[in-house]
């Protein structure tokens, strides 16, 4: 999937979302959601990207209080399998 | 170190975290939408940018945080409601190379340990206290904090704090802001991105002068308790900014980092004769007393001592102690306090070794003295197998249960009454127990008395007292 990614680029660790929605309020680029279609394994609907649009604000890692769940690459960031 | 172009989990955090129970590694414990998640994350990114994860040590609380040792890659210690900054000041101050974070509810430093952080921001200690006002207590459901605002139902307050009976909203920050010594104090909030990187402004300046040794730093954070305040995440947002902020103003209240200089604290010196001197034990004199020869059966005691109140169990333990002291053996004592102390029973452990003691408490002893009935029946049962009890056979008539263990009957209290002072039976109990053990030698005990007591009709009464506990089990042995 790193193909196709266009950077900068949110990526959210769903099992580790609870759902909380304070990515999705706190997000410029309003390209956050919560997945209303999906559980993960302890019940909560998880916050998606859109796939496209990102500002890389870092808006959404900050205000996610779980530590792994938002992970954004940046602008100029170069994937590993890049390098 | 320049970060990747990437913002990911910090370094700060460990990866799994392994210390929490269950099968959930990845996970916190916290509500959806807590406040918390959130300033652990500004932490452990600046413990990772500031390459400080091996010398960070993080105090966790009592409160929903009390796990914050589950998460952080740095040094971790969970402490009583409301001690943190009193652990911090002991670390930082054992360790001044250390970089001490105290994290604490408004519960938790407000209202429990209110006298702690008044005292330890006074003091100057030089440690970065983050302090999580959710206007409420978390962990215990939602009853009023300190910091509760006027109006506020919670739990205690159902139809809202009323300051006629219920005082005002503390204001932590101000208060603190009035003393001498702090170097940093600000509120901070948590409820929009850009209030969230000012909040990480100033725990990056909070750690930095810890990380300079420039004194004490606070920083309070308004955060959101989506569960008890009954709302969702984002409103609960909302009602930081709308309701919190206009009674908690946000702002740095206090910058004097520019103007502070390195705290040099007077060195520490640990200097043993001294402590003698003061404790009045050994007279301060260096030199140990020759150790005796013991039988490996006797050989590293954990001693079990119990009685009533008043039989001098706790001062009979201290002399023990003292004495295996000025062999030059590692001891300890440790009085307990439990619930049967209102009784009228007290007990204390004593521990004597040649190496290193880890547990003070005697939870399997080797030593049983007991100095009444209840003492002996509770006691004996925990007693090591082949083990050692002496029990008071002035008071308890009846035989000890335990078969497998050596037992000595000696008439304690009888003996002290026939010296004409039953006060003297604790010391009756010491002389015992060096005859029993051979651990001590009777002379050597008589030479500690003078530092032990004032007045010398005291000494030499209690030397009477070590002696004829002493010849009345050698007696028995022969
Ligand atoms: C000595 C002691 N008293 C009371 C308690 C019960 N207790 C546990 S957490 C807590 C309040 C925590 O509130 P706060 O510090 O605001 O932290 P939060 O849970 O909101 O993060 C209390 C009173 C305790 N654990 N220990
Ligand atoms: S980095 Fe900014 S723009 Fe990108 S998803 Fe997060 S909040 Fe939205
Ligand atoms: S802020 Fe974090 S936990 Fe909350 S919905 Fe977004 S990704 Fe999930
Ligand atoms: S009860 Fe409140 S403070 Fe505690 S974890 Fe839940 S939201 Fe956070």
């Amino acid at each position: 999937m790193g193909e196709d990614r266009r950077y900068p680029f949110c990526e959210i660790d769903q099992e580790e979302c609870k759902g909380c929605g304070l990515c999705v309020a706190s997000c410029p680029a309003k390209v956050l959601e919560i997945d209303q279609g999906k559980l993960n394994s302890k019940g909560f609907h998880p916050s998606s990207y859109k796939g496209q649009g990102c500002l890389g604000c870092g808006n959404c890692f900050y205000t996610c209080p779980e530590p792994g769940a938002v992970t954004v690459y940046l602008k100029g960031y170069v994937p590993e399998e890049v390098k | 170190m320049a970060r990747p172009a990437v913002l990911r989990k910090p370094l700060g955090f460990v990866g799994r975290y392994e210390h929490k129970p269950g099968a959930e590694k990845n996970r916190t414990h916290y509500c959806p939408g807590c406040g918390h998640g959130i300033l652990h994350k500004l932490i452990a990114e600046a413990l990772e940018d500031f390459e400080i994860t091996d010398r960070a040590i993080m105090i966790s609380p009592v409160g929903c945080s009390v796990f914050a040792y589950y998460y952080f890659n740095a040094g971790n210690l969970q402490v009583p409601h409301g001690r943190a900054p009193a652990v911090a000041t002991a670390v930082s101050r054992a360790n001044p190379h250390a970089v001490v974070m105290s994290y604490q509810g408004d519960g938790d430093l407000a209202a429990i340990g209110g006298n702690h952080i008044v005292q330890a921001a006074n003091r100057g200690e030089n440690i970065a206290v983050f302090f999580v006002n959710n206007a409420i207590y978390g962990m215990t459901g939602g009853q009023m904090a300190p910091t509760t605002i006027e109006g506020m139902k919670t739990t205690t307050t159902p139809y809202g704090r009323n300051p006629l009976t219920d005082g005002y909203p503390m204001k932590i920050s101000e208060l603190l802001d009035s003393l001498h010594a702090p170097v940093f104090i600000a509120r901070t909030s948590l409820h929009d991105p850009a209030n969230i990187r000012k909040t990480r402004a100033a725990v990056r300046k909070a750690i930095q002068y810890t990380i300079e040794k420039k004194g004490f730093s606070l920083v309070e954070v308004l955060s959101m308790c989506p569960s008890n305040w009954k709302m969702d995440a984002v409103s609960s947002q909302e009602w930081i900014r709308d309701v919190l902020i206009p009674v908690f103003p946000l702002g740095t209240l206090r910058d004097r980092g520019s103007e502070a200089v390195e705290m040099k604290r007077p060195v520490p010196t640990f200097d043993p004769a001294k402590v003698r001197e003061v404790l009045g034990v050994g007279g301060g004199k260096q030199k140990a007393l020759a150790r005796r020869r013991v039988d490996p059966k006797y050989a590293d005691p954990s001693i079990r001592i119990a009685g009533f109140g008043g039989q001098g169990i706790l001062s009979a333990g201290t002399a023990i102690a003292n004495v295996g002291l000025e062999y030059g053996y590692n001891v300890s004592w440790l009085p307990s306090y439990g619930p049967e102390m209102r009784g009228g029973t007290a007990n204390c452990s004593v521990k004597i070794r040649e190496g290193s003691i880890g547990e003070p408490e005697a939870t399997q002893p080797t030593v049983v003295i007991a100095m009444n009935r209840p003492s002996m029946e509770k006691f004996e049962q925990i007693l090591k197998p082949g083990g050692t009890l002496i029990y008071n056979s002035t008071l308890i008539e009846v035989e000890p249960g335990r078969k497998d263990v050596e037992t000595w009957a000696v008439p304690i209290t009888g003996i002290a009454d026939g010296l004409g002072n039953t006060k003297v039976q604790s010391m009756v109990a010491v002389g015992a127990f060096a005859g029993v053990t051979g651990l001590f030698g009777l002379d050597d005990i008589k030479g500690l008395l003078p530092a032990m007591f004032e007045s010398e009709a005291m000494v030499l009464l209690n030397e009477k007292a070590v002696e004829a506990g002493y010849d009345y089990v050698t007696g028995m042995r022969r």
